[in-house]
């Protein structure tokens, strides 16, 4: 009793120590922002209140958009975007020619083309996988469940993690000498090599960033899940429905709007896959697991001979087709409407 | 057949655990192993000592030789139990090793030096949590550095988030102007074009603006997020005209409007972003990996990076540090695991 009392005396203090930083804070923007309002007027101050994100924005998110192109049409390897020679179209050229476009190994850029098949690849599974368990997850916790929220928080817990240590956590369990290969020698297996093998690696790099993401999608599901009437239920059942009936029907119709979000928000960020794969493999066994973004910034950043024409026209082909995943859903999403 | 068309049916509770119910119950304790097993792994394996987690095949626990101090040594020794050449049994400390043969004493009785063969004896063990590698690691890593780099990082860039974010949200909803429909939808066709693919032109402007290795080069661009923009423009759109035209009426000046009505009633979105924000600066590896190269500089994601390239063998300091640095967040959660998991399931998909 005596410590609730003390507790709530101090949450009182701190929070009455913010509301007075924070009305101190306020009253002194407010001198500046009077004073603005004296000079521009009504009118004038919806330009100063967009302006201070509009100018971060257009400087570190517009201006280099827009230089990227520069980049990409011009050659050499200068960082300055003044002292690179245009070059044209030829970046894409390079990038995009092949003698035989399945086989990367002859194509003038291979690795950007290995990189390109990993990404189709790791984004089909990865995708197709997340979006499955996060459905049955999301199917699951929406039934009369106890501890709901318990299992929720639990499936969306890794979501929280960082890349990197999600990527440790895993290197550690599936290294040589790790924890999995201990239970598959207990068992009298062999151990095997999952870092070291090319399609170990690739599979292990899909399900790990299932782990990491699927609580966040399961997350989303079960608020579109949960929004659909109960009545809907009630009412079918008395017309006799059975439950595959009320599930095809009723649950997967009116499902389809947040799953599209799902789709795309997860085919989206599974097109950007870095960080997790850049601590888990770096990008091998050779290039097992090399992927786009982590291609570019080979090129942009690690490279002993750096190609940012090279990385700069990647990036506007992945920026295309992540555009075109967009325009999609904004199509899907007006026709449901 | 039927039951699989059972389980996957949203019911309405059943007055008997039933089947599906099994499996699912089943399914949610799996679950339960697979997302918190890893993170068990990590934390037991945290505490073994450098000699104990290199052993294949590994144990659950951490395990640590006991030692004893004997008379007339300086340093506890090891403890060892020995099986003599007649199946007899004892625990003895060791005083050294020699080749093949090992020189132990009698705790009891330290006079009298026993050689046995090193195959004869086996470590005397108890589970033990020590915080050497926490110790040790956060020395030899410079976690304090790291720790303090994304904190700073994280609390400014948030704050930066939050007051550049709600004021353009602010006068995107509230306001009528020329160049309204112009300035959303530039930033909602950005929404979905993500950082990485602009890579090598803003570390252009940054180097220009002369924040390389800087943690402004951190907090600062991330700062404009469009997302940010819409989810509170979003919310602040519900917030009724009337009391923002009484309050003109009253002479509050724009600058109050915002700051004591339209803030105040948009916290809900704010907690949102605050969230948001919050995870991302904190687990932001991409950009400060490019932005940063000066180790002072580096925050945790960066500096547990580098440090399990540069100290390829050492994995009971680098778990010991993969703790450290998941330790916060897992705290937040805790306490705030309902407003997270509501907040987000609910503006998330807008």
């Amino acid at each position: 009793m005596l410590a609730q009392n003390g507790f709530n005396r101090a949450k009182n203090a701190v929070t009455g120590l913010f509301s007075w930083i924070y009305d101190l804070i306020t009253s002194l923007l407010d001198l500046i922002f009077g004073t603005l309002q004296r000079l521009i007027g009504v009118r004038g101050m919806p330009y100063a209140f967009v302006l201070p994100n509009l100018l971060i924005f257009g400087i570190f998110i517009l201006f280099p958009m827009l230089l990227n192109f520069v980049y990409a049409f011009t050659g050499g390897a200068s960082f300055f975007p003044f002292d690179r020679p245009w070059a044209g179209t030829d970046n894409f050229e390079r990038v995009l020619t092949c003698e035989n476009y399945l086989e990367p190994r002859t194509c003038t850029e291979d690795l950007f083309w290995r990189a390109a098949y990993n990404t189709l690849g790791y984004v089909f599974f990865q995708v197709a996988l997340m979006v499955l368990f996060s459905l049955i997850t999301a199917l699951i916790l929406n039934r009369k469940i106890k501890a709901r929220g318990f299992f929720r928080s639990v499936f969306f817990y890794p979501v929280l993690l960082s890349p990197i240590v999600v990527a440790l956590i895993w290197k550690w369990i599936l290294q040589e000498n790790g924890l999995v290969n201990g239970i598959i020698t207990s068992l009298g297996y062999e151990k095997v090599p999952f870092l070291v093998n090319a399609q170990w690696a690739q599979f292990w790099v899909i399900m790990i960033s299932v782990w990491a993401f699927m609580g966040f999608y399961t997350l989303i599901l079960l608020a579109g899940l949960q929004s659909i009437p109960s009545e809907m239920y009630e009412a079918a059942s008395i017309d006799g429905a059975n439950p595959w009936q009320s599930f095809s029907k009723i649950t997967m119709p009116l499902l389809m709007p947040t799953m599209v979000v799902v789709l795309v928000l997860s085919l989206i960020r599974a097109f950007q896959v870095f960080d997790i794969v850049y601590t888990f493999t770096g990008g091998g066994p050779g290039t097992a697991t090399l992927y786009l973004v982590q291609y570019i910034y080979n090129y942009g950043f690690s490279s002993p001979n750096k190609q940012f024409g090279i990385a700069a026209a990647t990036s506007l082909l992945m920026a295309g087709v992540l555009i075109i995943l967009t325009v999609v859903q904004l199509a899907i999403r007006r026709e449901e409407k | 057949m039927k039951t699989i068309l059972g389980f996957l049916r949203l019911t309405k509770g059943h007055k008997r655990l039933d089947f599906t119910d099994v499996l699912s119950y089943g399914y949610l304790a799996f679950g339960v192993f697979i997302m918190f097993g890893p993170i068990l792994w990590l934390v037991l394996s945290s505490f073994k000592t450098s000699g104990e987690i290199v052993k294949f095949p590994p144990r659950l626990l951490p395990f640590r030789q006991e030692t004893v101090m004997v008379e007339g040594y300086e340093d506890p020794l090891p403890l060892y139990e020995v099986t003599f050449d007649d199946d007899s049994t004892r625990v003895l400390a060791q005083v050294r090793r020699v080749g093949l043969e090992a020189q132990l004493v009698d705790p009891e009785n330290p006079g009298e030096l026993i050689k046995v063969n090193i195959d004869q004896r086996q470590p005397v063990e108890k589970v033990f949590f020590g915080p050497d590698n926490y110790i040790e690691g956060v020395q030899s890593f410079n976690f304090g550095r790291y720790l303090w780099n994304s904190i700073i990082v994280t609390v400014l860039a948030t704050l930066l988030t939050l007051l550049v974010n709600s004021m353009a949200a602010f006068a995107l909803s509230k306001y009528k102007f020329a160049g309204r429909q112009t300035i959303f939808m530039v930033m909602i066709s950005t929404l979905m074009v993500p950082l990485s693919v602009v890579l090598v032109p803003v570390f252009l402007v940054i180097t220009e603006v002369g924040w390389n290795n800087n943690l402004l080069g951190i907090i600062v661009p991330a700062a404009a997020t469009p997302t940010g923009v819409f989810l509170l423009r979003q919310y602040m759109l519900t917030i009724p005209d009337e009391l923002i035209d009484a309050a003109r009426i009253d002479g509050a000046s724009e600058w109050r409007i915002y700051s004591q009505i339209i803030l105040p009633l948009a916290k809900p979105a704010l907690a949102v972003l605050t969230i948001f924000s919050v995870m991302w600066r904190w687990n932001d590896f991409l950009w400060p990996l490019i932005v940063l190269s000066r180790s002072e500089y580096f925050t945790l994601q960066v500096g547990l990076a580098s440090f399990q390239g540069e100290l390829n063998v050492q994995w009971n300091l680098i778990l010991a540090m993969t703790v450290l640095t998941l330790l916060p967040i897992t705290v937040v959660f805790g306490f705030l695991q309902k407003n997270i998991t509501t907040g987000i399931a609910t503006t998330g998909m807008k």
